[in-house]
C-alpha cells in the first residue's frame, strides 16, 4: 500500500518536473503584450496556441488599458499594445492591425412590442427620463434598465457612443458578463439591456426569448458589425511601433488568422471577413 | 515484559513529535489567517493611504471610474440581506429541527434529514440560477424589477435553513435522554419539555450553528449577485435592488485597475471586519453564558 502511494507521487513528481521545466536547447524569446482589458483575454488565448505552435516563444500578456496600450508600444516596454478603438489622429505614429471586431447590441424580451429606439429614446431610458414603456409605443409596463458593473469595457464602450456618463445612469438592474445580461432579460418581459452581439446572437437563435433592436435603421447581427455598418461597434487593435520584427510579424498575422477563429468567436468577438 | 515497555505517563518519543506537529498545524493555520489579512492591506494600501479611510463612508456614490468610492450601500446591503436570512431561516431551522427530533414518528424523520442534508449540498450557483429564472420573475410579476433584496433574502435564507435545521438538530441530540426523562416524569407536556429542558441544554449549539449560517449568509456570493439587482444604493423597500460586499468584488475585480482595483480590496477588507466583529459577538455571548 505504501510502495504504491509513493510510486504514484513520485510519477506526478517526474511529470511536474517534466511538464513545467523550460526547454534547455532554445533559446526563449519573449514577446510583450499589454494594453485593454477587452482584449487581454484573447490575446492571451491566442499567445497560448502560439507557444503551443512556437516552443521557443513565451507570450506575456498585461491587462491596463487602451491607453497603456498605446504609451508601452510607443515608448518600447512592450512589443505589441493592445488596443480596443481605432487609432485617434494623433497616434498615426502607430502601426495597427485589428485583430476582431466587437460590436454591442440593446436586447429586449422576444414578447416586447417594440420594434426599434432611437438614440435619443435610448439615452432618456437610461439617464431615467423616459420610464415606462407606453412612452415609446411599448406596453403598459415600467421598463427595467439593466446596467453594466463599472470597468466593463461594454459599458465604456456604450457610454462613449451615447455620449454619457457613468453617475448619469439610473438602472434597476447591474450585471456582470453577457450572459447574467441575457438571462436577465429573458427572465424579466419590461427589462432592457446591452451586451454584445456575438452571445445575442448566438443566445437569440438557441430558443432563449431575447430579441436584438436594430440602431439607426442598422439590424444589429454579426453580419453587419463584420461589414463595418452597425454604429456601436469597434475594432480590437494589435499596434506596434514602425515595422514590428519578422518573429512579431508572425504573431500578428498568427493573431489575425483563420487558425484562431474559434478563439475569437468564443470571446463573443467578430472574427474578420473570411 | 510489561515494565520494558515505555510507561505510558512518562513522555516517550512519540509524544514530542506529536506535539510539534500538532504546534506547526496550528502555527500554520493561523499564519494563513494573518498572511490573508497582510495581504488584503497590502493591496487596498495604495487606495487607503491616497484617499484616506474616509472618503470609503463619505463619498456620495461608487464610481470608481470617476474616482467615487462609497462602500456604506454596500455594507448595509450586507448586512440587511443577511440579517432579513437570518430571521426567516432561524425560526423556521429550528422548528424543522424540533419536528424531527421531537414530533415525526422515526421512519419520517430518518427520511426527512436525508432531504435537509441534500439541501445542505446543492452549490450555490444553482440557488442563484433557479433565484434569476424563477424566483425573480415570480417577485418581477409582484413589483417590478424583481431582482431585488427580497429575492436576494429568499435565496439566502433558502441556503442557510439547511445549515441551521442540521446543526440545531445536533445540538439537541446532545440534550441527555435523562433529562428529558425527567421532565417527562414531571408529568410536562411535549411543548412544555421542549421549552423548558430540551431548548435551553441545546442553546449553546443552536447558537453556534447560527452563527456559523451569519458568516454563510454574508460571505455568499454567487447566488446574491445573481438575484440582488446589484444596483448600488440604499434600500428603502424591500423591492429595491441592492449590491453586496462580495457581488461587488466579484462584478468589478475582473476589469479593475489602478485605484479601483485597490478600492475593491477595500471592500474585502470591510467584509473581513464585518465578519471579525460577528465572531466577536458571539464569542463575548459565549462568554456571557459561561460566566453565568
Amino acid at each position: 500500500m505504501k510502495k504504491t502511494i509513493l510510486l504514484v507521487l513520485l510519477l506526478i513528481a517526474g511529470i511536474t518536473v517534466w511538464r513545467f521545466s523550460p526547454p534547455q536547447n532554445m533559446e526563449a524569446k519573449k514577446l510583450v503584450l499589454t494594453g485593454s482589458s477587452t482584449v487581454a483575454p484573447l490575446a492571451g488565448e491566442i499567445g497560448k496556441r502560439f507557444e503551443a505552435l512556437h516552443p521557443g516563444v513565451r507570450v506575456d500578456v498585461q491587462s491596463g488599458g487602451s491607453s497603456r496600450g498605446i504609451n508601452d508600444a510607443r515608448s518600447g516596454t512592450a512589443d505589441i499594445g493592445l488596443v480596443s478603438r481605432a487609432l485617434k489622429p494623433e497616434e498615426q505614429d502607430l502601426r495597427s492591425f485589428t485583430i476582431a471586431l466587437d460590436g454591442i447590441g440593446l436586447i429586449v424580451h422576444q414578447a416586447n412590442p417594440v420594434k426599434e429606439l432611437s438614440p435619443k429614446q435610448i439615452v432618456d431610458i437610461y439617464t431615467g427620463k423616459i420610464t415606462h414603456w407606453k412612452q415609446v409605443g411599448g406596453a403598459d409596463a415600467p421598463i427595467t434598465v439593466v446596467n453594466k458593473a463599472e470597468g466593463r469595457s461594454t459599458l465604456e464602450l456604450f457610454l462613449h457612443h451615447f455620449q454619457l456618463k457613468s453617475t448619469d445612469i439610473k438602472a434597476q438592474v447591474v450585471i456582470g458578463d453577457n450572459q447574467q445580461g441575457i438571462k436577465t432579460v429573458a427572465g424579466n418581459p419590461d427589462a432592457i439591456g446591452y451586451v454584445s452581439i456575438g452571445s445575442a446572437e448566438y443566445e437569440a437563435g438557441h430558443g432563449t426569448p431575447i430579441k436584438l433592436l436594430p440602431l439607426d435603421g442598422v439590424a444589429a447581427s454579426v453580419e453587419n458589425v463584420r461589414n463595418g455598418r452597425f454604429p456601436l461597434s469597434r475594432p480590437l487593435n494589435l499596434v506596434t511601433r514602425n515595422e514590428p520584427a519578422e518573429w512579431i510579424k508572425e504573431f500578428i498575422e498568427f493573431a489575425r488568422s483563420e487558425q484562431v477563429h474559434d478563439l475569437v468567436e468564443a470571446q463573443y468577438f467578430v472574427p474578420l471577413g473570411r | 515484559m510489561i515494565w520494558s515497555k515505555p510507561n505510558i505517563s512518562s513522555p516517550s518519543g512519540a509524544d514530542p513529535l506529536l506535539l510539534w506537529t500538532a504546534r506547526a498545524c496550528a502555527l500554520g493555520a493561523a499564519a494563513i489567517l494573518a498572511l490573508v489579512v497582510a495581504f488584503l492591506v497590502r493591496e487596498s494600501w495604495p487606495a487607503l493611504s491616497r484617499l484616506g479611510f474616509g472618503r470609503f463612508l463619505t463619498d456620495p456614490s461608487w464610481h470608481p471610474t470617476e474616482g467615487l468610492y462609497d462602500l456604506t450601500p454596500m455594507l448595509l446591503g450586507t448586512l440587511y440581506s443577511a440579517a432579513g436570512a437570518l430571521l426567516l431561516a432561524v425560526p423556521l431551522g429550528v422548528a424543522s429541527a424540533l419536528f424531527s427530533r421531537f414530533y415525526a414518528p422515526a421512519s419520517t424523520a430518518r427520511c426527512y434529514r436525508r432531504v435537509v442534508e441534500l439541501l445542505a449540498g446543492i452549490p450555490s450557483v444553482v440557488y442563484g440560477f433557479w433565484g434569476l429564472t424563477t424566483l425573480a420573475p415570480l417577485i418581477g410579476r409582484l413589483h417590478p424589477p424583481g431582482t431585488s433584496l427580497l429575492a436576494g433574502i429568499l435565496i439566502l435564507a433558502l441556503m442557510i435553513l439547511p445549515t441551521v435545521a442540521l446543526t440545531s438538530e445536533a445540538a439537541l441530540a446532545t440534550v441527555p435522554a435523562a433529562h428529558l426523562r425527567a421532565a417527562a416524569a414531571l408529568g410536562l407536556s411535549r411543548w412544555g419539555m421542549i421549552r423548558g429542558v430540551a431548548l435551553p441544554a441545546a442553546k449553546s449549539g443552536i447558537a453556534a450553528g447560527v452563527m456559523l449560517a451569519a458568516g454563510r449568509a454574508i460571505g455568499e456570493t454567487m447566488a446574491v449577485l445573481m438575484v440582488s439587482g446589484n444596483v448600488v444604493q440604499q434600500p428603502h423597500r424591500l423591492f429595491d435592488p441592492i449590491r453586496t460586499l462580495t457581488a461587488n468584488i466579484a462584478l468589478e475585480m475582473s476589469y479593475a485597475m489602478g485605484d479601483h482595483r485597490s478600492a475593491l480590496f477595500v471592500s474585502g477588507l470591510a467584509l473581513m471586519a464585518v465578519v471579525l466583529v460577528l465572531v466577536a459577538i458571539a464569542e463575548s455571548f459565549g462568554r456571557e453564558r459561561a460566566g453565568a
